[in-house]
């Protein structure tokens, strides 16, 4: 963790002392456990500020739509993905980027930490050697780290950076034998009515914060259709109808869009498990196109492009 | 004062007795954390909670309010006549709320409550809401109540306050509304010295380890045009998504939207959370935004809490530091790091 920290701090100095990029866009040291911040560094002093460990969650590619500056950006896999989706999408162009890889061990669940806390709070959180040193009022406790990963991050396999233009540390081994769409299948499942009961159950926290959506990289509408108002599409309460109207719609504007990032989970405030929404969309995409979002920047995403090989069994 | 000694299995038969006549809302552990919900039964009642994920405000400011109903039909003489949607102001007890969130609900006060204008829906449930606040004996480490100006045993926006001295509780009235109260729930016994001198001690204990972070009365001090232009507010809203987890969390983000809803001929006039994180929140109908950037919005907020208010009201700012924005933004923007910065700032 401290050599990546190290290595790039020493990109970021020397892409700005060089005047390779405008600006460094990676993380700082948090100010409470278990999260850094988004951190935009300008000079190469800057740069030393920049900092890594396994709570950078954040997926950085979600600020970069609609920046005009030469921008080094730290990228794990799932950040670099969202990138290749931004740059088919013409949000941004991939030589504007230099994109300082960061493979990827998984990020941890601050969520799932503090639920195994059981309500003691952590006032410090170091990782080390496959361990998470946890200290707070009077109790001290190691975790291991790998039965403390966000939950995509416990299924992805694509750890790697898929585009970048230096790297941070040494590539990681992909995870090969990972059950990826276990929680989509339980879904499947079910009846119509268990299914519309599950995703009630799961969207009744909601106070439509927008943090799921705000956090997504993909989630770049200039106005979102949540926030037209002539007319307004959707009602704004908590009202299971409304609710259900924004992450039903979200979900779709993501299919074939997202890439299992996680951003939208982790943002929640009141512990969503969002992506149980857009798993589906993206096990159908692979499934019906043999597509796996964010991967290639020469493959046209499937959704805005013909083949004639394209299933067609929808139509009647 | 007359301070009472209740032990715990005692409180729990008053509380009992209490719910007979009027609503009692607690904490209670739903799902993945804690809110204020009304009792069903007393065991639900989790009086060893932290603090709740949402602050209590929507018991008083909900987020999805109904105001008022009415009909469009055309051949009603009442058509387009507003009617005030019915609502319960029964006797209501909220039981085992944080000094700090009950502070908060005086700072709403302000923009609820004035001279000119009383907000019908926010004074009934006040005038019908009784506080039984809980000391928090372990503050958080991201709280920052004694730095804003009301602390972990404050007293100000309770009408009783509890403390847990380990084996009960000792209450003390603060209101006449309070003494009420603890005679209905058929609390007299007074509390022994050793009782009250634990209490003192544990207040001791709680407001020592907190330490005061920033200066409300150097934010206060500066000039108002100069915190406005200062260059930090870049670097701090850099990280923003702008969601508005800070302001849905925050005690005293009280901002709302109002809207109607027509489904065939029958209306609903509601009120709804809103807050100054979204772009639409100050979108003019001529199509004008003036604060169309997110560097605005960031800056809004925290000027809000910790200058305009201070500035406009002269009681502080509209901040109690229960720590829920800086505990829970999904990108770790600190408001103690924002206040410091404010506070330090100076272009001279």
């Amino acid at each position: 963790m401290h050599a990546y920290t190290d290595k790039i701090r020493e990109i970021a100095r020397r892409l700005l002392s060089e005047n390779r990029v405008d600006v460094v866009i990676g993380y700082r040291r948090g100010t409470v456990p278990f999260m850094n911040e988004p951190y935009l560094a300008k000079t190469p002093e800057q740069a030393d500020r920049l900092h890594w460990d396994g709570f950078c969650g954040v997926n950085l590619a979600n600020y970069l739509p609609r920046r005009t500056d030469r921008v080094g950006i730290v990228a794990k896999g799932c950040d670099s993905r969202n990138m290749v989706v931004q740059i088919l999408e013409n949000q941004i162009p991939r030589d504007h980027l230099y994109i300082i890889g960061a493979p990827c061990k998984g990020m941890l669940d601050r969520k799932k930490i503090a639920a195994e806390l059981q309500g003691k709070e952590a006032l410090t959180a170091e990782e080390n050697d496959g361990k998470i040193q946890i200290q707070g009022k009077g109790f001290q406790v190691d975790l291991d780290r790998q039965a403390f990963l966000q939950e995509n991050c416990a299924i992805c396999i694509h750890r790697n950076p898929v585009i970048y233009d230096e790297l941070a540390g040494d590539l990681v081994t992909e995870q090969m034998d990972v059950d990826r769409y276990a929680d989509v299948r339980q879904v499947e499942a079910m009846t119509s009515e268990e299914r519309w009961n599950h995703f009630d159950q799961l969207i009744h926290p909601c106070i439509r914060c927008y943090a799921c959506r705000n956090a997504c990289p993909q989630c770049y509408c200039p106005t979102c259709f949540v926030d037209e108002s002539t007319p307004q599409w959707v009602g704004k309460t908590v009202d299971p109808t409304d609710t259900r109207t924004f992450h039903f719609l979200r979900a779709y504007h993501l299919a074939g869009r997202c890439t299992d990032c996680g951003a939208c989970e982790r943002a929640c405030p009141v512990g969503i498990k969002v992506r149980q929404f857009t798993k589906k969309l993206e096990k159908d995409v692979l499934d019906l196109f043999g597509y796996e979002v964010g991967l290639s920047l020469e493959d046209r995403p499937p959704l805005d492009t013909f083949k004639p090989e394209d299933p067609e069994s929808f139509i009647m | 004062m007359s301070e009472i000694f209740v032990d715990k299995d005692g409180l729990k038969k008053s509380i009992e007795r209490l719910m007979e006549h009027c609503r009692v809302v607690g904490p209670v552990f739903r799902g993945q954390y804690h809110e204020f919900a009304q009792l069903k039964e007393v065991g639900e009642l989790d009086l060893t909670y932290r603090n709740t994920r949402l602050s209590p405000k929507d018991l008083f400011h909900p987020h999805s309010d109904r105001m008022f109903t009415y009909t469009l039909a055309k051949d009603d003489p009442e058509a387009g006549i507003l009617k005030e949607a019915p609502q319960d102001y029964s006797p209501r007890v909220v039981l085992g709320i944080r000094p700090c969130d009950a502070r908060a609900f005086q700072l709403d006060d302000t923009n609820f409550v004035t001279e000119e204008f009383k907000d019908p829906w926010w004074v009934k449930r006040r005038e019908s809401t009784t506080l039984v606040g809980l000391a928090c004996n372990e503050p958080c480490g991201t709280c920052f109540c004694t730095t804003v100006g009301t602390g972990p045993f404050d007293e100000a926006g309770l009408d009783v306050l509890l403390v847990d001295v380990g084996d009960g509780y000792m209450a003390r009235p603060v209101t006449e509304k309070g003494h009420r109260l603890l005679a209905e729930a058929g609390l007299t016994s007074p509390a022994p010295a050793e009782v009250k001198k634990k209490a003192e001690d544990l207040q001791k204990s709680a407001e020592q380890g907190m330490g005061k972070l920033f200066s409300v009365d150097a934010i206060a001090g500066q000039n108002s045009l100069e915190l406005f232009n200062a260059s930090f507010w870049d670097e701090v809203q850099f990280a923003c998504i702008n969601c508005g987890t800070c302001t849905f969390l925050c005690p005293t983000c009280w901002c709302f939207d109002i809207q109607d809803e027509v489904c065939g001929d029958k209306g609903d006039r509601l009120r709804l959370w809103d807050s100054c994180m979204f772009p639409l929140f100050t979108h003019h109908g001529s199509g004008h935004n003036p604060r169309s950037q997110k560097l605005q919005r960031v800056r809004q907020r925290f000027m809000h809490k910790l200058k305009y208010y201070q500035d406009k009201y002269h009681q502080g700012v509209a901040c109690v530091g229960c720590g829920r924005c800086v505990q829970h933004c999904p990108v770790n923007i600190d408001i103690r790091q924002v206040a410091q910065l404010m506070s330090a700032s100076c272009i001279c």
